[in-house]
């Protein structure tokens, strides 16, 4: 799992109002090689929630993208390779994402989290 | 043989064996190759060469996907059988997907989705697989969260094998109760096997819509089983859902059930079935007095 799906991902459960971002635990991850697309990274920065991006890169020791960021910093070609190694190159293999209300844990098992609710959380 | 979504609930009846299929049988993953190619072309995203992030709802072995990733798009798929996801990470898919049930509502951010598109999945969520199960609060769910994290002017196409017609209006009212406008794309409507149902659904912006692409194969045209020749039109009027009795009424009872060959056809029948059958001689099936 990317992090560029974990910034999407948000806690599903009924009554849950503050679902977002969920808490990464990662036991193991790894980085993999995807092609670089700056067209694409311009396109998605708008949606990217930024703070979350830095923390879940945090968790997996990825300490280099920039805390305050703004759509100028789209044209250093530095910076957006960071970003598209964070955002597309670090995979989460094995651990959990924690919903922040309930503290309900989704495991993340080779690479695919399991986001299904129980009966009671629907 | 009943269909798939008669059989069981979708996470059992796509078991190991049953996703083991989706890499090894050429018919199946070309089929749905072919529907993918065609929701993606319904997708209609701009040609601007920049990727985007799209959903694969119902993405199982990762097949639609990586139509998605041939386009150079990034996509995030889910699936409620572990073993098809199974499927999907031997084949190393470049999108994300994760283990999850759109019945429940899809737990996605609101407007972070370019497009969606879904093959033969949607329709599993009208039969009630366990108690606690209600196919039209599961409908509500998925429609509404579906809308949700669409971006604007952002479309979802959805491929669905309806059972029936109460089925097809189902979708498509609580479909349209979330807020989607759109419509259904049929193409090959006069044959029963070839025949592919695209729902296609927009959120925002209405202009998109008044150009819903014809079916395939509605003029009339001749379609061979299985094969979408290419038909490039572009016109406004999407296909009436009377259309589907059509291949019906063209059956005719040709059957012939008289003669001595189907006599002696069904008793071969039923000695393969270890029934007591009684000898063929010359007697069997003869041309009786018209009185007996």
């Amino acid at each position: 799992m990317r992090l560029l799906t974990h910034n999407m991902l948000s806690c599903n459960i009924k009554g849950v109002t503050n679902g977002y971002p969920l808490t990464i635990e990662a036991s193991k991850w790894m980085a993999k090689e995807v092609d670089f697309n700056g067209d694409f990274l311009r396109n998605i920065f708008v949606k990217i929630e930024w703070k979350v991006l830095i923390e879940a890169a945090k968790v997996m020791g990825y300490t280099d993208l920039p805390v305050e960021v703004d759509s100028s910093m789209l044209n250093s070609d530095e910076f957006l390779q960071k970003f598209h190694h964070a955002l597309l190159e670090i995979h989460v293999e094995e651990g959990a994402l924690i919903c922040p209300e309930t503290g309900r844990k989704f495991p993340v098992h080779k690479g695919i989290p399991n986001m299904l609710l129980n009966e009671d959380e629907v | 043989m009943p269909r798939p979504e008669l059989q069981a609930p979708p996470e059992i009846f796509f078991n190991e064996s049953e996703a083991r299929k989706y890499t090894t049988s050429s018919r199946i993953i070309e089929i749905q190759a072919k529907i993918a190619e065609r929701a993606y072309e319904l997708l209609a995203l701009p040609d601007d060469g920049v990727p985007r992030l799209l959903l694969d709802i119902g993405c199982g072995s990762g097949l639609s996907g990586e139509t998605l990733s041939e386009k150079g798009h990034h996509w995030i798929g889910l699936d409620v059988s572990p073993s098809m996801l199974d499927v999907a990470l031997e084949r190393e898919v470049d999108g994300d997907v994760m283990l999850a049930d759109m019945g429940q509502g899809l737990g996605l951010r609101p407007g972070s989705i370019d497009g969606a598109i879904s093959i033969s999945a949607v329709q599993w969520l009208c039969y009630a697989d366990k108690s606690a199960h209600q196919p039209r609060l599961r409908l509500k769910a998925f429609f509404a969260t579906l809308y949700r994290c669409l971006a604007r002017g952002a479309r979802a196409v959805l491929q669905i094998y309806a059972e029936n017609i109460h089925q097809h209006e189902m979708i498509m009212s609580y479909a349209m109760r979330s807020g989607f406008a759109g419509g259904m794309v049929v193409d090959w409507p006069h044959s029963s096997k070839a025949r592919k149902a695209y729902l296609v659904l927009t959120c925002g912006s209405t202009s998109s819509i008044s150009s819903l692409p014809k079916g395939k194969g509605v003029d009339g045209e001749a379609c061979s089983d299985g094969d979408d020749s290419e038909d490039e039109e572009n016109h406004t009027d999407t296909v009436c859902m009377s259309e589907q009795n059509r291949a019906r009424k063209k059956m005719k009872i040709t059957k012939n059930v008289k003669g001595k060959e189907w006599v002696l056809k069904k008793k071969q029948q039923m000695r393969n079935r270890e029934c007591a059958v009684p000898p063929d001689t010359k007697y069997t099936a003869r041309k009786r007095k018209s009185r007996f």
